[in-house]
């Protein structure tokens, strides 16, 4: 029911509804093969997950793609998605992308991994992997905290984040600093596309989906490794109202993991 | 075939690439190393690809994304290395993917960590214990055969002396590498509604019930390691034991001593009979009790300091006394190799022990 409030016609939210709610639109991406993925309201993995299987299938590498899933929420869409996927153990990822790669050099091959995954337990993994110049993407989920376990510290947790773990919050002398990974990264000389993004907005998802769409164009053209970080909401993990948490990732994720492309060897080179 | 003088970590990696391995992974550490050395040279010949790891955990990481290609996989290190992968070993038979495993070992101490699973949960792998490098370079063809029929990994257990010693072996010459099969990954199904899902969650997609159900799961691979278990044969070598008064078993390189301290005491007038199992598992249970079926007592040697005489004991199930004649022999190198490994002195532990 609407009615009028400060001059606006706005759905009355203080009485129970006058019908019950219904599905106006059921839409599942190309490439999701179940809609429902079992995930908390306002998470942002999902939408990355979409963004990622919306670049391979517009860079027509459907049928090319292998996509290694570490352990973390996420892994919810390692059993629900129409492209294939290798499941790899907590960290790992990046060694099995790398088998599947050398021996199939005609493959995609993306990798999803959570901070906790990727920087906390697999660390080695990644850099090695970045360092070798694999010809593969890694994609990292980071939102700050082990959400599968219920919001504690990682290795991506920002200054001051409360986590369970952290109950007033990440002190740098009780607990040290975040890893920047993606800047870490860069350093790397085998690393040829980095970039960080968020997925808080429709201006960011569409950013998010550009960056993998490049760091996919940069693998299949042998360019070097190819990493993109990905900021997501987690407001389970973060303690906090489901609708402010796209603004904390912006006011506080964002302001210490800074998107951005930060290297970009095919564009460097003209 | 032809017939060469080889270390037996050269013809163990002959024979690697003989059987169609095709991709492996390691990090060096003695006495394994050698093998890595030799299939960095040999793969990339072969159109394979050999690469120098990280670590143990990548190593086997490595060798794990191959092989879900349905390409010929191998990896390997020493006991110690293969402690750091065996999260992995104990996963890769839930996620169905085959993988040769070699444990070029110190000395014998990781007889339980090869055949108890050496991970978590209830699993349990095929391992094949050659004594010498003609029988390594069979048992390497066995283990990818065995790899690829139960998919899962399957493990070759040797030691410093087989590695580093040479000798005449026959290998095989190097065939073209198998078709991958066809629930290997390239990509090729993504799309069609039926995409292909390698998971040591399980692999089949429930699509109609969102996510894993694990009881289900875990379960279905603990029978089929029942039915591994049940349908690998049990190999042994057998010599004498028929009218044997006392068994002698050992097994791997050290078999190879006491096998010949058992031939001087037969010399001498002894009724004395040897048992070396090949499989490590599953035991050659079967052929240890009809073996010690007539015999007073049932003598055990590793380099270790008692672990396949659990195994022995369970074969026996207390029908024949079992006594221990082993016990861990290493020089100051720590790699392996045992000054106790002396034909004379195996055959005086062996004679006190009969008396």
């Amino acid at each position: 029911m609407l009615i009028e409030r400060e001059g606006l016609q706005v759905i009355d939210t203080d009485r129970p509804p006058a019908e019950p709610a219904r599905l106006v639109d059921d839409f599942t991406p190309e490439l999701v093969d179940v809609g429902t993925h079992g995930l908390c309201p306002g998470c942002g993995e999902p939408i990355a997950v979409r963004a990622a299987v919306e670049a391979i299938a517009e860079l027509g590498l459907t049928q090319r793609t292998i996509a290694v899933f570490g352990i973390g929420c996420y892994t919810a869409f390692s059993n629900n998605l129409d492209v294939e996927v290798l499941q790899a153990l907590h960290g790992r990822a990046p060694s099995l992308a790398t088998g599947v790669k050398r021996a199939r050099p005609d493959t995609a091959v993306i990798t999803v991994q959570g901070d906790g995954d990727m920087v906390n337990e697999g660390l080695q993994e990644v850099l090695h992997t970045a360092a070798r110049g694999e010809s593969v993407t890694c994609v990292m989920l980071n939102n700050g905290v082990f959400g599968e376990t219920g919001g504690h510290l990682t290795a991506t947790t920002v200054l001051g984040q409360r986590t369970k773990n952290t109950l007033d919050g990440r002190d740098a002398r009780e607990h040290g600093y975040p890893i920047l990974l993606a800047d870490l990264i860069a350093q790397l000389e085998g690393a040829a596309y980095v970039a960080r993004c968020s997925v808080n907005d429709a201006g960011h998802v569409a950013r998010t989906k550009r960056h993998l769409t490049r760091a996919l164009e940069t693998q299949m053209q042998g360019a070097g490794f190819s990493f993109v970080e990905i900021l997501t909401m987690c407001p389970t993990g973060w303690f906090i109202d489901t609708l402010e948490a796209p603004a904390y990732l912006e006011s506080t994720v964002a302001a210490v993991h800074i998107p951005g492309v930060v290297k970009d060897v095919l564009a460097s080179r003209g | 075939m032809s017939r060469r003088l080889l270390e037996g970590s050269e013809a163990v990696a002959e024979a690697m690439v003989a059987a169609g391995c095709r991709f492996f992974a390691g990090y060096p550490m003695t006495p394994f190393t050698e093998v890595l050395e030799h299939l960095a040279r040999l793969l990339p010949e072969y159109g394979g690809v050999c690469i120098n790891a990280e670590s143990e955990l990548e190593a086997v990481g490595m060798a794990w994304g191959a092989a879900a290609t349905g390409t010929r996989a191998a990896t390997g290190s020493t006991g110690q290395g293969l402690s750091l992968m065996q999260e992995s070993l104990a996963e890769l038979g839930n996620a169905r993917v085959p993988l040769v495993v070699l444990n070029m070992a110190r000395a014998q101490g990781d007889y339980f960590q090869a055949t108890r699973g050496g991970g978590h949960g209830d699993y349990r792998m095929p391992v094949l214990a050659p004594q010498d490098a003609g029988e390594a370079v069979e048992l390497v063809q066995t283990a990818f055969e065995l790899a690829d029929q139960w998919r899962m990994p399957v493990l070759v257990f040797g030691d410093y002396y087989l590695a580093h010693t040479a000798q005449s072996v026959d290998v095989p010459a190097a065939g073209p590498a198998p078709a991958a099969p066809d629930w290997a990954l390239d990509g090729g199904t993504g799309g069609s509604g039926r995409a292909k899902l390698i998971s040591p969650l399980g692999s089949e997609k429930r699509r109609d019930d969102v996510g894993y159900d694990l009881q289900e799961h875990y379960r279905a691979c603990a029978t089929r390691v029942e039915e591994m278990a049940a349908g690998v044969e049990p190999q042994a070598e057998v010599v004498d034991a028929d009218d044997a008064d006392v068994i002698v078993m050992a097994w791997g390189t050290p078999a190879r001593y006491i096998r010949a301290a058992v031939r001087e005491l037969q010399a001498g007038g002894a009724r004395v009979g040897f048992v070396r199992p090949i499989t490590l598992f599953p035991f050659p249970s079967a052929t240890v009790a009809a073996a010690a079926a007539g015999a007073r007592l049932v003598l055990v040697y590793e380099n270790n300091q008692g672990q396949m005489i659990d195994d022995v004991r369970l074969a026996l199930e207390g029908r024949v006394p079992v006594k221990f004649i082993g016990g861990l022999s290493l020089d100051h190198s720590g790699f392996g190799i045992a000054p106790d490994l002396e034909v004379t002195t195996m055959r005086k532990r062996i004679e006190e022990a009969m008396c």
